[in-house]
């Protein structure tokens, strides 16, 4: 059976900051969908269903906030779904989204993601341990530094590649007005001389922690041709999970990531992805990870992503741009993080990312991960209409 | 048939036993034994499902991401293309329902659960409202239900008896479901909040809740007589209860006539009405005739495992059809206070 082609024709995001004392949860979300629907020149009328994302509720301390935020996002009368799959959380909304239009139960929906997290404290919202189970440790730096370090083992990675990161993903960042972390006078001395969190990874080398939603509108193919500005078309799109903890999960690398960006590059037509896509978003919240996410989603051979950043390939100007936005290291809106990679692939290839732009990018991948590295979502979006 | 470009069923469906207190069960515990079940009546195994979709509550769980630990009763392993709705499971269903529209899947896992049984339910609800202007008054579940009761009341649709006998026609009703929590004659109570008495509110409890969908000739071999799903449409009002029709619900309406309802009579309808007074809204809603079947199965009434008690109006539908008890069910569910968030589904057998 065929699917119906699957576009992204409006896309909005609220500049994001360490709290947006100014707006509710609602004020902040419908800023956002606003800017979408701005973006796509449409109206709330022309929407047909929202699928909304978050992470933990936990995070506000409000109880299924999709119930109190239907007003404000004009889904009175209308489907609402709520997705919830732990970090990836913005990924997953998007393509559940997505399938709404290619299913052809919906033409025209409007997936939103957001995390408000000045309303409370992430910290704690992650920190409530139950019985004869290891709490987190102490936040998800402690979770996530042993698989650092154990790549760094395993790859003989030299330990300055972290804070190589960091440094061009904060130089992006300044290029990128909805940004949160504008740091003008950093330096790679500066990322390097900065405190020790969790051994090897150093503060300037995480994520903040933001106010923030991004939204897109999807559209099918009569959508798209009504559409005033170039549409992004879905080329692929995939989740993966697996469980937390288990004998024989690869940490470093685990085999649903590996699967789910397979599952992408079949259904996109991808056989060699290093040359085929010209940007990558990649949910790095810590910077070691995007060694560690190009060898897992193919860029790289295993135990040579960090030479692909060594050499400078995933700069802005290198030929794999990683994070041209300047990614989850400078934006960190939890539940809205996965969906903005989402969204800035889909930038690139509509040409609409200004100063942060990727000359001619055709294809661009937004990626995003969740949970104990075991949830991903994935989609490969493209300039043109897809041919099957 | 043919509204949508495939045709898909309910092909199993399973249940714990649901419970006032699981003390000594993790959720994983709970979990487990209704995912075999559901897969053994179908023959597959985890590795072969095509998708798999769940829906949970955070604040049941009292922590953070707590549907990364079940995941674990489902063996996801090999890796497995997987999602979760922080809703209840019908709209875990609804999210499978889509994937396999998409054709990207054949088959998939629908599961949900819920323990209310380590805090108090009423006061963990109030969290779902307004945060800024209503949940910090704690209005808890039950006084807005009487809200809506009373509501119903003043309009001169139903009475205290008339709500009473909802209640006990739907616990005796539960006596022939060896599942349910509360059976047979139950007292109608001491008023909880006037004009609710014990007997028009659902009992607090535990419990978990699965279905297998399949697609097309699939179906008919995984089940002998597969329920199928002709129709599907969710729908949510605005969230104040200032700006609703308390007596009225034109989300459910609304999504029946999406779903179909009104093209056929239905035999059989299972409602998500927590509330004895819900359920006069809803057969309003739905239009349901005098001689439909109306939760043979004993309903919320009977068990109302939070968050698995929709997926089991669908779960309990299905199987009616499974046992040729049925020919064309609606099914429903419901999320947030009084009503707000709407799921109707029609079930239908095959013509015999």
């Amino acid at each position: 059976m065929s699917k119906e082609p699957v576009a992204i024709v409006g896309i909005g995001q609220t500049k994001h900051v360490a709290a947006r004392h100014d707006v509710s949860i609602a004020g902040l979300v419908r800023e956002a969908a606003a800017r979408a629907l701005a973006d796509a020149e449409l109206t709330w009328a022309d929407i047909d269903a929202v699928v909304i994302g978050k992470a933990p509720d936990f995070f506000e301390g409000v109880m299924m906030p999709e119930l109190y935020l239907a007003d404000a996002l004009g889904a009175v009368g209308k489907p609402m779904l709520r997705v919830h799959t732990a970090g990836s959380v913005g990924g997953s909304t998007a393509l559940v989204a997505s399938n709404l239009v290619a299913a052809r139960v919906h033409r025209t929906v409007l997936t939103l993601a957001f995390e408000k997290q000045s309303e409370s404290n992430a910290m704690w919202g992650l920190s409530l341990p139950v019985p004869f189970q290891q709490p987190l440790l102490a936040g998800a730096g402690g979770f996530f530094a042993p698989h650092v370090r154990a790549y760094m083992r395993r790859t003989g990675a030299p330990d300055t590649v972290g804070s190589l990161v960091a440094y061009k993903d904060r130089r992006n960042a300044l290029k990128n007005p909805y940004a949160h972390l504008h740091e003008h006078d950093i330096t790679l001395e500066k990322v390097q001389a900065s405190p020790m969190l969790w051994d090897p990874i150093r503060y300037s080398e995480t994520c903040p922690s933001s106010d923030g939603a991004c939204a897109m509108i999807l559209t099918d193919r009569a959508g798209a041709a009504r559409s005033p500005k170039p549409a992004a078309w879905v080329h692929g799109g995939a989740m993966r999970s697996e469980p937390t903890l288990f004998a024989g999960k690869d940490f470093v690398s685990p085999q649903a990531g590996k699967d789910c960006a397979a599952d992408v590059y079949r259904q996109a037509g991808i056989t060699d992805p290093r040359r085929e896509i010209d940007a990558v978003e990649m949910y790095v919240p810590f910077s070691w990870y995007e060694p560690m996410w190009l060898e897992n989603l193919g860029f790289a051979a295993e135990g040579e992503g960090w030479k692909l950043t060594e050499a400078g390939v995933t700069e802005l100007d290198g030929d794999l741009p990683v994070n041209p936005s300047g990614g989850v290291l400078s934006t960190n809106p939890i539940g809205a993080s996965g969906m903005i990679r989402f969204a800035e692939a889909a930038l690139q290839v509509r040409g609409q990312a200004a100063e942060h732009q990727v000359p001619d990018a055709r294809r661009a991948m937004g990626h995003a991960y969740g949970g104990g590295a075991q949830f991903f979502a994935m989609w490969l979006v493209g300039a043109e209409e897809p041919t099957s | 048939m043919a509204r949508h470009a495939r045709e898909v069923a309910v092909v199993a469906f399973a249940q714990s036993d649901h419970l006032r207190r699981t003390d000594e069960l993790s959720e994983v515990e709970m979990v487990m034994p209704v995912l075999h079940e559901v897969l053994a009546a179908t023959g597959l195994k985890a590795g072969e499902i095509g998708f798999t979709c769940s829906g949970s509550s955070d604040y049941l769980a009292g922590r953070a991401f707590s549907f990364t630990m079940t995941l674990d009763g489902v063996g996801a392993w090999p890796p497995i293309s997987e999602s979760h709705v922080e809703m209840d499971g019908a709209w875990a269903l609804y999210e499978a329902w889509v994937k396999i529209q998409t054709g990207e899947a054949d088959t998939a896992l629908v599961y949900s659960y819920g323990k209310s049984s380590p805090g108090s339910v009423r006061d963990v609800l109030t969290r779902q409202l307004d945060p800024y202007y209503v949940a910090p008054l704690w209005p808890d579940a039950v006084a807005l239900a009487a809200l809506q009761a009373q509501a119903l009341i003043d309009t001169g649709e139903t009475d205290e008896a008339a709500l009473a006998a909802v209640g006990a026609r739907s616990r005796d009703a539960a006596v022939a479901n060896p599942h349910a929590q509360l059976r047979g004659p139950v007292p109608q109570g001491d008023y909880q909040v006037r004009p609710l008495r014990t007997g028009d509110c659902p009992p607090v409890g535990d419990g978990v809740a699965a279905v297998v969908l399949a697609a097309g000739d699939l179906a008919r071999r995984l089940c002998e007589r597969p329920a199928w799903i002709t129709g599907i449409d969710h729908r949510i009002e605005a969230h104040s209860l200032g700006l609703r029709d308390l007596t009225d619900s034109p989300s459910t309406r609304l999504a029946a006539e999406h779903a179909g309802v009104f093209e056929a009579p239905v035999d059989t309808a299972e409602l998500h009405a927590p509330f004895s007074s819900q359920e006069i809204v809803l057969r309003k809603a739905l239009g349901l005739a005098d001689d439909v079947a109306v939760n043979p199965s004993g309903g919320a009434l009977a068990a109302n495992p939070m968050m698995a008690a929709g997926l089991i109006r669908i779960g309990e539908a299905a199987a009616r059809i499974h046992r040729g008890a049925s020919r064309r069910a609606v099914a429903h569910a419901t999320s947030g206070p009084c009503l707000q968030q709407n799921l109707v589904a029609v079930l239908e057998g095959d013509a015999r």
